[in-house]
């Protein structure tokens, strides 16, 4: 059996046969995880956990407890506190710390049996677009364009997970989108990635970006394995008073693979200036594709999807200013080291400057400015407005009785490291532009792999679905998925 | 209900060398939420227990924690709202005010800014009976308390602890409607006494649970009823904030000295700057802390970890429901149903506890007698020996049994302080006590006729001159009181005294 190609399915399905252990199941992850460091994928391994944990899992399996996903080494974004090991949001503000309580999403996860392999890079506390923020150094993507060896960004900021998923080095990973986090990635590497509805997962312990806009969600190598895992993650948390106390239908079993009378919503705002024609063709062959499964296929308007970057620009720095105050070298994490006559105004200039990176500190000063004195009325206030116009675009849609929309991912396909020009932090930020607007409504997304465009490089289109309906959402990706038949993984050079 | 009927009193008044001043004040009052859990997280809101003992992940502001509210906060907030006759907010929402210290770990303090929970009430400020001030309460919010830096431990270090982090505080804001220092500690007073009868915040200010901003400014006569007819703030002065102020006493002092800085920089010819300043208490003066200019940006934004409050009116009247007796209306209760005075009224209720002790001794008593022996005996004894009323050595029961006694003339007046002095020393039934130390009122006319004769026998030039001079019985009196031990009943022996004196 060859292990490194399994999904999540078949390997638990294997477990649950008595085909397989968890425990050797586990070893050739760490394995391939350990032979990965020129992907840089892993911030921290834990394998002496893993072994244990896959031990534990057997043995639940022998005694016919097999919760989903019992035994399945995955890895975890470094955003999420895990206990006992290195939590650092990718930051070096966050050195060393190493926190005494556990995540509800991760806690989930292991309740249902799952296996850690390690922590997983991202850009530092998921602010970015390419990885390239990460205090640990860029992940790198395991794809590289056809004949050439320029290292390929994995996108950001759960470019660690989506590089680990589609090498390989782990089965699922979690991610978190706070404004295409997931399906970029996901887009960018050939992978499938969930954002369920804002509330469906707990934000307790995943460090926090945007607090409004955070949702944890998985990257994994299919449909099937995103609903098995979102399954596991999701779920009602009284400590996250943002969480939404509905239970959590069985996304697995949503996946009929029948999408007939479906209808299926084309935006016609998504159709942005120098998209890519690769993409172009496959948005078209996509919503033919579904057609052909038997949905019906409607344009759609959504008109202030032109607001959503610039809102998102003012409400994410906004939250992250403030939610990044608690960062000051007094209580853990980095302090920095003080001048003889240095006061707590040095201490504080010094720690944030030394611990943030140049990204972070932009949107800390972003932020900080939209909400000063003078200025809340103009932007944030404002910014807030536009939020409720956007997300009326998707209930009139919904309400005209659209079951998803389909979308790319974004507008191209991932560039080469050192390629998107960095000094300009804008041209980046255009990079969100088909995922933020579900950040600010709220609503579930899937990424799901297209086809390759013509240097080789995955790229992703978008379903977006009904608030709480990440299984009808599940199910028309399936068939896409299935009408699409990627089949592509990266040759392996690392 | 019932309710007294009250005129406002006259504004302080300073005279100065360019004529009379008056002062303008504000207060926003800090209370903390009387509960057993701080108002995000279920850390325990002990005094006094070891630093940083009472500290949950979310108070250390750990990454990825978040707030949920603690709902009796909310209840105790709406209870206090009900208390001071405010309107309740069915929608309310918390903000973050941000910046930074490090006894805030969050880098920012949950607050209300925008929507708080309680809206417009007022607060009764007695000054003297029949006098009182309406003071206007513009809002209450709830908000977390910061926790406390230390800098006196150590040459080189600053300490911090958490443990008062995050606890609830209730800023009860009040329009500028209070118009001098004693209002002002009044205010104070009346507010804690309310919160106290509403058991909202436990009102210890040496601990901290309640701690003043006070806001004073100065104008000329008229220009507050100018303020009046305009709402407009200009007529009023400008203001100096005097922050963290927790006694009465001091209240008072600062405000008393900041309104005289204030007028002495306008009859200089000078402006006030619109700052915040501290009091010292050594000195008895007011400092300047920041300007206006070094305000903090505080950057307020709603809590996106935080829904929005919505509460139901049903549950708003249940807890109304619940209200206890507040001081106003049990003083009114009191002087109308006891026929008291409404002094005696005010010192009765100053307490809960002090009322339902003065109720439990005057049920089915004379009212009036019994508010005389619970104020006069027994809490002029509990004060001269600083003993709290709980820690009292003679009960309810016991006092209403000494009183019961006179009322049926088993014992006088005069032996029931006495009864009442062995009650306080030696405890016991005061019934059981007169018994059987013998202690019984004698109104045996026979026997006090017998103690007359033998005085009468026994003093023939008294005699001789209490023919000439009636108000002389008095003495005879006195001679038979003391020979019968003070046990005689002093309206018979003064009966029997005049009859044999022939002075009838």
């Amino acid at each position: 059996m060859d292990l490194s190609t399994l999904t999540i399915a078949e390997a638990r399905d294997a477990l649950r046969k008595g085909e397989l252990t968890s425990v050797d199941l586990t070893d050739a992850y760490l394995t391939a995880a350990e032979a990965s460091d020129a992907l840089n994928a892993y911030t921290t391994k834990t394998p002496e956990q893993a072994r244990d944990m896959a031990a534990a899992a057997d043995a639940r399996i022998k005694a016919g407890d097999a919760p989903a996903m019992c035994g399945i080494p995955i890895g975890v974004k470094d955003l999420y506190a895990v206990e006992g090991v290195a939590t650092q949001a990718a930051s070096n503000i966050l050195a060393g710390f190493k926190p005494q309580y556990e995540s509800t999403v991760t806690g989930n996860l292991w309740s249902s049996g799952a296996v850690m392999l390690g922590k997983l890079n991202m850009d530092e506390f998921a602010m970015g677009s390419s990885n390239i923020t990460s205090a640990y150094g860029p992940a790198i993507s395991p794809w590289r364009r056809a004949g050439d060896e320029t290292p390929i960004t994995p996108g950001g900021s759960s470019g660690g997970s989506a590089a680990a998923v589609a090498a390989d080095l782990c089965l699922g990973a979690t991610a978190s989108d706070t404004g295409g986090s997931i399906r970029q990635p996901a887009a960018f590497t050939g992978t499938v990635g969930i954002k369920p509805t804002y509330g469906r997962c707990s934000r307790w312990g995943m460090v926090a970006f945007a607090s409004s806009l955070d949702q944890a969600g998985p990257v994994t190598k299919t449909v099937r394995d995103a609903a098995i895992m979102l399954g596991a993650m999701a779920g009602y948390d009284p400590k996250d008073s943002t969480s939404a106390n509905l239970p959590v239908p069985d996304f697995e079993a949503a996946l009929t693979g029948d999408i007939r009378g479906k209808t299926i919503g084309i935006p016609r705002e998504y159709r942005v200036e120098g998209m890519s024609e690769t993409l172009d063709t496959l948005w078209r062959e996509g919503a033919e594709m579904l057609r052909d499964a038997g949905a019906t296929i409607v344009d759609i308007s959504l008109p202030h999807t032109k607001y959503a970057l610039p809102t998102y620009y003012i409400i994410a720095p906004a939250e992250a200013s403030s939610n990044l105050s608690r960062y000051d070298g007094v209580k853990y994490g980095h302090r920095a080291t003080l001048a003889q006559g240095d006061g707590i105004t040095d201490m504080y200039e010094k720690t944030r400057a030394e611990g943030f990176g140049e990204e972070v500190q932009r949107r800390v000063m972003l932020g900080a400015y939209v909400l000063s004195a003078g200025f809340y009325d103009a932007y944030y206030v404002r910014a807030q407005k536009v939020r409720t116009l956007i997300k009326r675009d998707f209930e009139l849609a919904f309400g005209d009785g659209v079951d998803a929309i389909l979308a790319p991912a974004t507008p191209s396909a991932a560039w080469g490291l050192g390629e998107m020009q960095t000094d300009d932090p804008v041209q980046m930020y255009l990079e969100d532009v088909f995922t933020v607007p579900l950040n600010l409504a709220g609503l579930p997304g899937v990424s799901v792999p297209a086809g390759l465009n013509r240097q080789g490089l995955p790229l992703g289109l978008q379903l977006i679905g009904r608030p709480w309906e990440e299984g009808d959402l599940l199910n028309i990706a399936g068939a896409l998925e299935t009408a699409v038949g990627f089949t592509a993984k990266p040759e392996r050079w690392w | 209900m019932t309710e007294l009927t009250y005129t406002a009193p006259k504004p302080k008044v300073i005279p100065g060398a360019t004529g009379d001043w008056e002062i303008v004040i504000g207060m926003e009052v800090h209370a903390q939420v009387k509960s057993e859990a701080k108002l995000f997280s279920g850390a325990s809101t002990k005094f006094g227990a070891e630093p940083n003992s009472n500290v949950s992940l979310v108070d250390a502001a750990m990454p990825g924690m978040l707030p949920v509210i603690n709902e009796y906060c909310v209840e105790q907030a709406v209870r206090t709202g009900l208390g001071l006759k405010a309107e309740i907010n069915l929608y309310s929402r918390f903000d973050r005010k941000n910046y930074f210290y490090p006894d805030l770990p969050q880098g920012y303090q949950i607050s209300q800014l925008y929507h708080p929970i309680v809206g417009e009430g007022e607060v009764l400020v007695d000054m003297e009976p029949g006098v009182a001030r309406r003071v206007r309460i513009e809002r209450i919010h709830l908000e977390q308390d910061a926790g406390k830096s230390v800098h006196d431990m150590d040459p080189t270090m600053s300490f911090v602890d958490l443990n008062r982090t995050g606890v609830a505080l209730m800023e009860i804001v009040s329009r500028p409607d209070i118009r001098g220092p004693e209002e002002a500690a009044e205010y104070v007073r009346k507010l804690r006494q309310i919160l106290r009868y509403l058991g909202t915040c436990d009102g210890n200010m040496q601990e901290g649970s309640m701690r003043a901003d006070v806001n004073v400014s100065v104008c000329r006569p008229g220009d507050y009823e100018r303020y009046q007819e305009s709402q407009d703030f200009s007529h009023l002065g400008t203001r100096c904030e005097i922050k963290n102020m927790n006694s009465m006493r001091f209240i008072q002092a600062a405000i008393e000295y900041e309104a005289r800085r204030q007028i002495a920089i306008l009859e200089d010819g000078g402006s006030i700057d619109q700052e915040t300043r501290l009091y010292d208490a050594a000195k008895n003066e007011t400092r300047s802390m920041r300007s206006k200019e070094e305000a903090h940006d505080y950057r307020y934004f709603p809590d996106p970890d935080l829904l929005p409050l919505e509460i139901d009116q049903a549950w708003v009247d249940e807890i109304g429901a619940g209200l206890p007796e507040l001081p106003d209306e049990k003083r009114a209760r009191f002087v109308l149903d006891f026929g008291m005075t409404e002094y005696d009224a005010s010192v009765l209720t100053a307490e809960v506890a002090s009322a339902d002790f003065f109720e439990k001794v005057a049920a089915g008593r004379d009212g009036k007698m019994a508010a005389n022996w619970v104020i006069n005996e027994l809490f002029g004894r509990l004060n001269k020996e600083d003993i709290a009323l709980s820690d009292s050595p003679v009960s309810a029961e016991q006092l209403g049994g000494i009183i019961d006694l006179i009322g049926q003339k088993v014992i006088s007046g005069k032996i029931a302080k006495d009864l009442f002095e062995i009650v306080w020393t030696e405890g016991g039934d005061p019934a059981k006590i007169v018994e059987e130390r013998g202690m019984k009122q004698v109104t045996d006319t026979g026997a006090i006729e017998a103690a007359v004769d033998e005085i009468i026998a026994g003093n023939p030039a008294q005699v001789e001159k209490a023919k000439g001079n009636p108000k002389l019985a008095g003495w005879f009196v006195g001679q038979v009181m003391k020979a019968t031990g003070g046990k005689a009943n002093p309206q018979a022996v003064q009966d029997i005294v005049r009859s044999k004196l022939g002075l009838e």
